[in-house]
């Protein structure tokens, strides 16, 4: 089936820019605007943060914009309203990420049958485990052509980078270093090691890598050993009360891309 | 067997490992060795002289005669509040600090709510001078303070988690969190029968050391190893746990679990899981959990710290689902008057937690034959100034 997120890999090899911000954040119907200036000014894929009461696996900002976001009055329900007719403007991939739990209470058939009707190309979703998901979810998804994106991390083994290979479809999430999203733990930390090992071998699946990219310099030495990087926590950080979305938008994404 | 884990760590349709990559590789290495070093020979040695000299096990079983009087039935108070440091935490946290060890981990993060627990890791902490961070919701740093002070004494690190509702889920949100940020040498000690698979089987293991020696009490004194009923108050589930651990396959014993009710199960101010809640997925465990119909959780409300998590353990979970146990709800009111029954009754001051056990005693049926073996979890000294604040001493 055609996916967009294939389609892109297909298209591009290298400085594949995708972009993380929370749906309801800053306010509770910017999720349009900001997908469709994120497009506008560059972008090649979105991820668009489902946000949860407990994120485990995300640092401060995403908490943060997470708690603002639900006070905002934003679910599930409410963000398949406001991208029912997203596809109208928008033709990057688009992916939804978030914990399972809200996932669960809207039902997963439910849930994946919505996304294929919108446009939705992929989910991320990090408390849903490998083996859970090819037990119980994977011909759901696969019915209805959403790929769910697998992370692999520093620790994760050899045989586990394959076993996750193998099952992955689109692209496989590439977390930096061990830590929760905007850890703050800079690009001289990465392990270039790690990076070159899992370069080595030659995965069927390319790779994005993401945690700890926060500007040009960041996301330029990703880009040296992946198709790609992910940006999330510093993206929602760039939005303030005085600036137009689409001003900080356009300054952020040229920001990442080509620093003056 | 049938209410045992499952290989998936399942207890029926609850349970599993609901894990980020990030954890996966410290959980899969847990999975798959507690059983091998809880098991052996040198492990079992250790950890049974450490119950008995320095925990101060076996705990008393104890005939509460005045306290049966009163409800014409006989009641029994096992009697974790003796143990050192004042509750049963401490089993648990022997256990985890003692395979903390094997697995070469040197550094000890735990989450705490009223502090039982976190004092109970500093405290082993101490003992086998390994470094040690306590996560604690801001709130609950303010409301126990004597606790807070008594970890820092004993050598721990106290950070307040200022997220959320600044309560015990928050604290357990910070606690995951540092482990994705510290995956090499670190090892959690979750307090209770909950997280992700192996950890409800491995506290519960540990826990029953509380059933265990029920058994043997109850026999030398009923001349049955069976009493008619055991009633323990359910948070997380780990005293409940160990309490019922012995006897789960034993369907003749009535099992009773009492939640914190708060100011009632029809409020928005309770932490009664299992009356309100419905399944869903909750710090790497599908369980029953309290949320909205969007799957946000809920905060829970309880005047007893330890009790107001908005989840439940997947073993009780199961054991609800399929009636093995029966779980009752204990309002604030009822577990103060409970309180000062049993302190005036027997001289015995208990925790808040443990005296939603005591108070569903008011809610049952009970014949004058009938053995029923209350866990008294925790001693009341945390609680001084909640109980003198209440009945004006």
């Amino acid at each position: 089936m055609n996916n967009r997120i294939n389609q892109l890999f297909e298209r591009k090899k290298e400085n594949i820019l995708s972009v993380y911000f929370t749906a309801g954040f800053p306010n509770l119907n910017d999720t349009v605007e900001i997908i469709q200036q994120l497009e506008k000014n560059g972008v090649d894929l979105i991820e668009i943060g489902m946000p949860f009461s407990d994120p485990t696996a995300d640092g401060p900002t995403i908490q943060r914009t997470s708690e603002i976001a639900l006070k905002n009055g934003m679910s599930l329900k409410v963000l398949f309203e406001q991208l029912k007719t997203i596809r109208e403007s928008v033709s990057i991939p688009l992916v939804l990420m978030g914990y399972l739990n809200p996932v669960y209470q809207y039902g997963v058939e439910k849930f994946c049958q919505k996304c294929n009707e919108i446009g939705i190309d992929g989910t991320i979703l990090p408390d849903l485990p490998l083996d859970e998901f090819e037990a119980e979810y994977k011909t759901i998804f696969e019915q209805n052509n959403l790929h769910n994106i697998l992370l692999i991390t520093p620790q994760t083994s050899e045989a586990r980078i394959r076993q996750i290979d193998d099952a992955s479809e689109g692209f496989i999430y590439m977390v930096s270093s061990s830590s929760t999203t905007g850890a703050g733990k800079k690009v001289e930390d990465f392990h270039a090691d790690y990076f070159e090992r899992i370069q080595a071998m030659n995965l069927k699946n390319p790779r994005l890598i993401g945690f700890g990219i926060s500007d040009n310099a960041t996301f330029t030495n990703a880009c040296k050993y992946a198709s790609g990087a992910i940006i999330g926590s510093a993206f929602v950080s760039s939005f303030s009360e005085k600036a137009k979305i689409a001003d900080s938008v356009a300054q952020f994404v040229k920001n990442m891309l080509n620093p003056a | 067997m049938k209410y045992q884990v499952d290989e998936k760590g399942y207890y029926g349709e609850f349970g599993g490992a609901w894990i980020p990559e990030m954890m996966f590789t410290n959980i899969d290495e847990l999975k798959r060795r507690y059983l091998e070093i809880i098991e052996s020979e040198a492990f079992k040695k250790e950890f049974d002289q450490l119950l008995k000299d320095y925990v101060g096990r076996p705990s008393p079983l104890y005939y509460a005669s005045r306290l049966s009087e009163h409800y014409g039935s006989k009641i029994y108070l096992k009697r974790e509040d003796l143990n050192h440091t004042g509750s049963h935490k401490l089993n648990n946290t022997i256990g985890q600090i003692l395979l903390a060890q094997q697995l070469g981990k040197t550094r000890i993060i735990a989450e705490t709510g009223a502090g039982q627990h976190g004092v109970a890791t500093a405290t082993v902490c101490a003992l086998k001078g390994i470094k040690c961070i306590v996560y604690m919701g801001a709130l609950d740093v303010s409301r126990q303070a004597p606790n807070v002070k008594k970890m820092k004494m004993l050598g721990a690190e106290v950070i307040p988690v200022h997220s959320g509702n600044k309560t015990l889920k928050d604290a357990t949100n910070e606690a995951m969190r540092d482990w994705i940020n510290n995956p090499e040498d670190t090892h959690y000690i979750i307090g209770s029968v909950v997280g992700p698979h192996p950890y409800p089987d491995m506290v519960a293991r540990f826990q029953s050391v509380i059933s265990a020696e029920m058994k043997k009490q109850l026999l030398e004194q009923t001349g049955s190893e069976f009493p008619t009923r055991i009633l323990a108050c359910v948070g997380g589930g780990s005293n409940a746990a160990g309490a019922f651990y012995h006897y789960l396959d034993d369907e003749q014993v009535e099992l009773i679990g009492v939640e914190a009710a708060g100011k009632g199960v029809d409020t928005d101010e309770t932490a009664a899981t299992l009356t309100v809640g419905t399944p869903g997925v909750l710090h790497s465990s599908r369980t029953v959990l309290m949320q909205n119909e969007d799957g946000q959780i809920t905060e829970p409300y309880s005047i007893s710290a330890g009790l107001d998590y908005p989840g439940i353990g997947p073993l009780h979970a199961h054991l609800f689902k399929t009636g093995r146990a029966k779980f009752l709800a204990a309002t604030d009111e009822e577990v103060l008057q409970a309180v000062l029954l049993l302190t005036q009754k027997e001289g015995i001051i208990p925790a808040l937690e443990s005296a939603h056990a005591l108070a569903a005693l008011d809610k049952i049926k009970m014949n004058p034959d009938d053995v029923n073996v209350i866990n008294l979890s925790g001693s009341g000294n945390k609680d001084m100034e909640t109980y003198l604040n209440y009945f004006g001493y």
